[in-house]
């Protein structure tokens, strides 16, 4: 994780870099540099993407404790901010659900809109779980995008993992129930669901979403706990991330986050606004196309990371 | 052209409200004004240096006395917003660019991951067959798994052929445009792989393949829900490939889509055409002066116009004039115009063009499926009580109920919002009006 971030670091853009640059020169914080310096942090959390209601709350709530406290300087501002981002993200931990503490097979539904990167998180998801010896069974019920099947077909080749599909147009609710039923005449460990990407308003497909979710309980019947869903989310969306992660949740019950293409410049704060406004947490973080590329979430590097 | 910048209008329309609201407006209204204006181009996604420059321009001019002084600050102050969005949306619209013959015209399509180009590619070839070029579709995205069966999929269902190959990319591009040459095609489309900018490995790939390939336009394809990072992005493609054009995809979603602002303002690269849904029809050609319109709650009305008249062909046209004109409306015709409506593209989008409509209607969806047993109703009916709707009684309609795998409640319903649509036909042509049809947009409980 230190080695991507770090990397991450040294590849701000340009039109950040003067901004975060002017935040980490350490200065004594003189009341003619107060006001510019706290207008640069909300400055430096908008631009990524945090959301001007977080950002506005974060800095005002740093400056109101140095204030109190009389920091002067503009290092322990800076430590005293990433204290309280990490904050909001930390207080999820409590809320991510251990992962192997149902009875298998353990069943996960990845949903998101189009192009988050939901086959690929799948593919090196499951490819982590292969590796530490569980049997992963994929289940491709992204029955309407061209050739979404031949993908995640690759990817569990890749993994190691077994696969379920259908014909294009099949019933993806019957492809999720036909994969735990047979994930559990197989004796399998893990199903990781994969589904067509959709925009969150389109009722329909987000009724859809739910049935899928449904007809997976009803193969796992009464023995195990219900399928666990996740979000993928592109880390460059912008506040649209928020009405995902609301209209999601409200269909599936989303669970947790994987923040996907963290590998460009984009630092993917509407996280921290998701899990503050939605007590969602961010599990898992990709960072680059191959299988390898993908990291479990940690709240204290990426807020390093967010204020570059 | 979908609800886009909807919420950006509502919020610029209750500001707006504010400042009409004011006789003669002060410095300090325009600034408050203003901060209300960057809060929502932030929230919309607009990078903030974006809106910080922007917002700079329109406050130099908006202090300006004539502004102050006129008897309509609030309205010139409207115009001076709405002139500065057209600016940064790009100013004059340019049509996208074809090759001199002998061409062929080459349209090389480049972008970050997952922002819809193989996508855009078939709704590009599809749209222009439409129009009477021949699109030949070339793959060269190898990185991602599948993605050239995607492509050769979306290919057959267009019927447009598609180049495969493997190897490098730009050995594949250059063997496609061999084969489209001797195939005679005109419009030749290139599928790239998605890259990050910040991959160095693979911007000079893509450079190379674009110095290879010679495009006639080569187009950046940006996703509408991008956030701050939109000017990272596109600055490295117009900088490191160089951009002729952009392509805004998902704007059907709700995102506000402040990135469009923010890429055109560092590419300088006009937005051609906008994504507006997954079906290959589903493409539309971009017009930043409407969209600003839009931006302040003007509406769209000229693309709602222009896209009912594609469905309703000329002919149509002059038939159901004349049908309006008699008052007469049967089940026949209420068919008819269920298949426009799917030619127009989904509900949503058309009411998101109307104004005023937009803000009452988000979110209301029409389910295909309910307009598909609608249909599956009508077509269980004999041409008879299509023709004369008042002779279903009620064996006649339990017998549809079952011929179309419905209730006869829902049969019910579909007669009476045939009712509904024939009362208001009947009203229409009472008044005399002429010209375009309604269309059942206005139905209620669909």
């Amino acid at each position: 994780m230190r080695s991507f971030f770090q990397r991450l670091a040294r590849g701000l853009a340009k039109t950040q870099q003067g901004l975060t640059d002017r935040i980490k020169e350490s200065i004594g914080l003189r009341p003619r540099l107060v006001e510019q310096f706290f207008d640069d942090l909300e400055a430096a959390l908008i631009a990524a993407d945090c959301g001007v209601d977080v950002a506005a709350t974060l800095a005002t709530e740093t400056r109101h404790s140095c204030e109190r406290d009389r920091v002067t300087d503009s290092a322990e501002s800076l430590v005293r901010l990433k204290a309280a981002m990490a904050q909001i993200l930390h207080s999820m931990d409590a809320v991510a659900t251990p992962p192997d503490s149902d009875t298998p097979p353990r069943v996960a539904l990845f949903v998101g809109v189009n192009g988050a990167g939901k086959t690929t998180s799948i593919g090196k998801i499951g490819c982590h779980y292969a590796r530490v010896g569980r049997r992963v069974l994929f289940a491709s019920a992204d029955t309407f995008r061209a050739a979404a099947g031949e993908q995640l077909e690759i990817w569990a080749e890749r993994a190691g993992a077994q696969l379920i599909r259908s014909v294009s147009g099949a019933d993806p609710a019957a492809v999720a129930f036909d994969a735990v039923s047979a994930a559990r005449a197989r004796g399998l460990d893990d199903v990781l669901i994969d589904t067509a990407g959709r925009l969150q308003t389109k009722s329909n497909l987000m009724a859809e979403l739910a049935k899928i979710r449904r007809s997976a309980d009803k193969a796992r019947g009464d023995s195990g706990g219900a399928a666990h869903a996740y979000l993928v989310m592109d880390a460059t969306t912008g506040q649209n991330g928020l009405s995902q992660a609301a209209e999601f949740a409200k269909a599936v019950q989303v669970e947790g986050i994987v923040l996907t293409k963290l590998d460009g410049t984009a630092k993917g704060g509407i996280v921290l606004a998701i899990a503050h406004r939605l007590k969602i947490p961010v599990l898992w973080v990709g960072v680059g196309e191959s299988i390898d590329d993908l990291e479990t979430f940690d709240a204290d590097e990426f807020v390093t990371a967010l204020l570059g | 052209m979908g609800i886009m910048f909807g919420e950006l209008t509502d919020r610029f329309e209750s500001i707006l409200k504010t400042l009409r609201g004011h006789g003669k407006v002060t410095e300090k209204n325009v600034e408050e004004a203003l901060k209300l204006v960057r809060r929502a181009l932030l929230e919309a996604d607009v990078n903030y240096k974006v809106v910080k420059e922007f917002l700079e321009e329109v406050q130099a001019e908006s202090l300006g006395s004539k502004v102050l002084q006129s008897v309509t600050p609030g309205q010139q102050i409207i115009k001076i917003i709405h002139h500065g969005l057209v600016n940064i949306l790009g100013g004059q619209h340019r049509p996208v660019r074809f090759a001199r013959s002998p061409g062929p015209t080459i349209w090389m399509l480049t972008g970050l991951q997952g922002s819809g180009k193989t996508t855009t590619c078939a709704k590009l070839a599809a749209r222009f067959a439409k129009s009477g070029r021949t699109p030949f579709l070339v793959a060269c995205d190898l990185a991602r798994p599948a993605a050239i069966q995607q492509l050769q999929r979306l290919g057959h269902d267009i019927k447009v052929p598609v180049h495969t190959g493997s190897g490098r990319p730009l050995d594949v591009a250059m063997a496609g445009l061999v084969a489209a040459r001797a195939a005679d095609r005109d419009l030749v489309i290139i599928d790239t792989a998605g890259r990050l900018h910040v991959n160095d490995e693979l911007m000079q790939e893509v450079a190379a393949l674009k110095a290879s390939v010679q495009p006639t336009e080569t187009f950046f394809v940006a996703d509408a829900m991008t956030g701050q990072d939109a000017v990272s992005s596109a600055s490295a493609f117009a900088g490191r490939v160089g951009i002729d054009g952009v392509i805004f995809t998902k704007i059907d979603g709700d995102a506000r889509g402040g990135a469009a602002l923010s890429v055109v303002k560092v590419t300088g690269a006009p937005i051609l055409f906008t994504g507006t849904g997954e079906k290959v029809d589903d493409l539309e050609p971009f017009h930043p002066d409407r969209m600003a319109d839009r931006i302040l709650g003007m509406g769209d009305v000229v693309s709602l116009v222009e896209k009912a008249q594609a469905a309703v062909e000329a002919k149509d046209a002059g038939r159901w004039e004349e049908k309006l004109r008699e008052g007469r409306f049967d089940f026949e015709d209420f068919l008819e115009q269920l298949e426009q409506l799917k030619k127009m593209g989904s509900l949503e989008s058309l009411l998101g063009m109307i104004p005023g409509v937009g803000r009452q209607f988000k979110g209301l969806s029409l389910d295909p499926r309910a307009q598909k047993r609608m249909e599956a109703m009508i077509l269980s009916m004999t041409p008879s009580e299509r023709r004369h709707p008042e002779i279903l009684n009620g064996p006649r309609r339990l017998r549809i109920a079952r011929g179309s795998g419905n209730s006869i409640q829902d049969v019910n319903r579909l007669i009476k919002q045939f009712g509904m649509m024939q009362k208001m036909v009947r009203s229409v042509s009472r008044s005399g009006r002429r010209g375009m049809p309604r269309l059942p947009i206005g139905m209620p409980q669909m």
